[in-house]
């Protein structure tokens, strides 16, 4: 499979009077219509990392590595990155409400970016946004268009966020926990609605989250971070049902299930600070199959199965840990 | 923006009863500065010798009566405000346009470059304003030109700054993140996404730019540095009528009247199109 986007060996540092490193050294592939999940706690570097790779980092962060889409370098070259954002890579924020600049129309914020990505007229700009209204499921399109932010709830907003994304027509989506902000039921609704937008426009989906049902109905793949790197990678299948990493099992273990009677389980302590890593594996002192060797030497992401996993001790099939 | 944003804040203008009549008082005020002088049958210097220092309202033709030259208050009144009003309208639209593109810029690119230009706009305030003006009168000589220079040259420091300001806060709003991630490119986010959400504060303080521009007019005026006699300027008529004002208040008070006019509409007009201008009001 040739990957649309290669992320190799990418560090996110921030600069300051206590420098920071968010992400350290992870690599990722993602193939064209494939969608990978990333999930993680807060402070995983999830985040981050999206955000390294289309160039949105704050003013003292730093990205290294390499982030290639469609074997195009866009580190450090703005000139690739700006012909990636729009066309090339979407982007959905956490909080929609605030992705819509507050003092224009919705159809003329759209407009804009279609203009800009198919150098099209500012009518047929127009009617492209409204287009993508109807597409993102809003009913009345055409009156949406002429609205500004404020007069939608906070589910239509979200709703015209994804449009804003979309509307250059994609390659990627890159969603960063799209429905953190929205009530439960209308949460559901804009998850099905991005799965299936990417069947529709043909589009991969690169989906952060820390919601492992989330997981489960939207990806292909998925990849556990934990304290900036990756601590596990594979099939949705095989990882949610097979977790071959202590910390990909506890945080299974900590998801509420209906079919299955149990109590629910949580992780012992919390994860370290960005940057503040204990030696030897991260989630060494919160691991409750930690031995000598884990403090010594840091485990690597190594292939286990079907999966890659990043455990000196990975769990046998359906053990627990 | 376009249209769309142009034809709310006009509605909601026309809803708004004292912006109507600020702007109705307004306009009259610049149609006869512009057009008086011209209708009335006194020339601005034109000496009626037959009627020197007479009060308003006597019928001798002179509307407003005449200062102790027998000149025509309403003639010489309108002329000033003609003066008055184009310094100060061409001072603030200096003001806008190099203040806010410069303060956009500056906060938008954050950084060295914010460092950078605001250490020039730093070093222009540190500048005497008198002494610039006064250097500026050596080179050119007095007139309208070199004033309106002089109060243009300050007048989009302060802009500048407020802008630069909310642009810092604006630059870190999701919105620019997203339309970076659009593809949109530094020219475009900032005309599109970051000058249009600081219209609020940029108009409300054009509108005190404004009658500030009027009063650094007549200060300058008044030290002997601005408008000169016989050409009539609100300022230096303030001026000489604060000299008879035992003799002849009317000198003084026809001049001011209009002065406060101008000022009180623009405050009014201004803070209804504050409120115009933010959607979520309406």
């Amino acid at each position: 499979m040739s990957a649309l986007l290669e992320i190799g060996a990418l560090t996110v540092d921030f600069r300051g009077s206590r420098p920071v490193r968010a992400v350290d050294g992870v690599s990722l592939g993602l193939g064209p219509r494939e969608r990978l999940a990333i999930v993680g706690e807060s402070g995983s570097g999830k985040s981050q990392l999206l955000l390294a790779c289309t160039g949105l980092l704050a003013a003292n962060g730093r990205a290294a590595g390499s982030v290639r889409f469609e074997g195009r370098e866009l580190l450090g070259d703005a000139r690739a990155l700006q012909a990636v954002r729009g066309r090339g890579i979407g982007f959905v924020f956490q909080d929609a409400s605030g992705s819509l600049t507050p003092h224009r129309r919705i159809g003329d914020q759209l407009a804009e970016v279609a203009t800009l990505a198919t150098g099209c007229s500012s009518g047929a700009g127009q009617e492209a946004a409204v287009e993508m209204l109807g597409r993102v499921r809003l009913a009345d399109p055409g009156a949406i268009a002429s609205l500004y932010p404020h007069q939608l709830s906070g589910g239509m907003r979200q709703r015209a966020a994804i449009a804003l994304a979309l509307i250059a027509r994609p390659r990627i989506l890159f969603a960063d926990e799209p429905t953190t902000a929205l009530d439960v039921t209308v949460q559901a609704d804009v998850l099905a609605l991005i799965a299936q937008l990417c069947a529709h426009l043909g589009m991969a989906l690169l989906l952060v989250t820390h919601d492992l049902g989330v997981v489960a109905g939207l990806a292909d793949r998925v990849a556990v971070m934990y304290a900036g790197r990756v601590v596990e990678e594979g099939g949705v299948a095989d990882v949610l049902a097979r977790p071959r990493h202590p910390y990909a099992a506890g945080l299974l273990a900590a998801v509420p299930r209906l079919d299955v009677r149990r109590e629910l389980s949580s992780i012992p302590g919390s994860p370290p600070a960005p940057g503040d890593w204990p030696s030897g594996c991260r989630f060494g002192p919160r691991c409750p199959r930690r031995v000598a060797r884990c403090e010594a030497q840091e485990p690597m992401l190594h292939a286990a199965d079907v999966s890659r996993v990043a455990c000196h001790f990975p769990l046998a099939a359906g053990e627990k840990p | 923006m376009r249209g769309g944003l142009g034809r709310d804040v006009r509605a909601a203008l026309v809803r708004d009863r004292l912006a109507v009549a600020c702007a109705t008082m307004l306009a009259l005020l610049v149609l006869a500065a512009v057009a008086g002088p011209w209708l009335l049958e006194f020339d601005e210097d034109q000496v009626d010798w037959a009627h020197m220092a007479t009060p308003p309202f006597e019928a001798t033709g002179h509307w407003l009566g005449t200062d102790r030259l027998g000149r025509d208050l309403l003639v010489r009144t309108l002329h000033g405000l003609r003066v008055s009003l184009a310094i100060a309208f061409a001072a603030t639209l200096v003001a806008l346009v190099i203040g806010v593109a410069f303060g956009a810029f500056a906060g938008y690119r954050r950084g060295r470059t914010d460092a950078l230009m605001m250490r020039f706009v730093d070093t222009l305030y540190a500048l005497p304003q008198v002494f610039f003006v006064i250097i500026l009168t050596v080179v050119f000589g007095r007139g309208p030109l070199t004033l309106l220079v002089a109060i243009g040259a300050f007048g989009w420091l302060t802009m500048a700054r407020i802008v630069r300001g909310q642009a810092l806060a604006l630059r870190e709003r999701e919105f620019v993140e997203a339309a970076i991630a659009g593809g949109a490119g530094t020219l475009r986010i900032v005309t599109r996404h970051v000058i249009p959400n600081l219209l609020g504060p940029v108009i409300v303080y054009a509108t005190l730019t404004l009658p500030q521009a009027i009063l650094v007019e007549s200060f300058l005026s008044f030290l002997g540095i601005g408008i000169q006699e016989p050409l009539a300027s609100l300022g230096n008529l303030i001026a000489d009528g604060a000299g008879e004002l035992e003799t002849a208040p009317w000198m003084l008070a026809v001049p001011a009247a209009c002065l406060l006019l101008v000022v009180f509409c623009c405050n009014f007009l201004g803070d209804s199109l504050r409120d115009a201008l933010d959607p979520r009001d309406q």
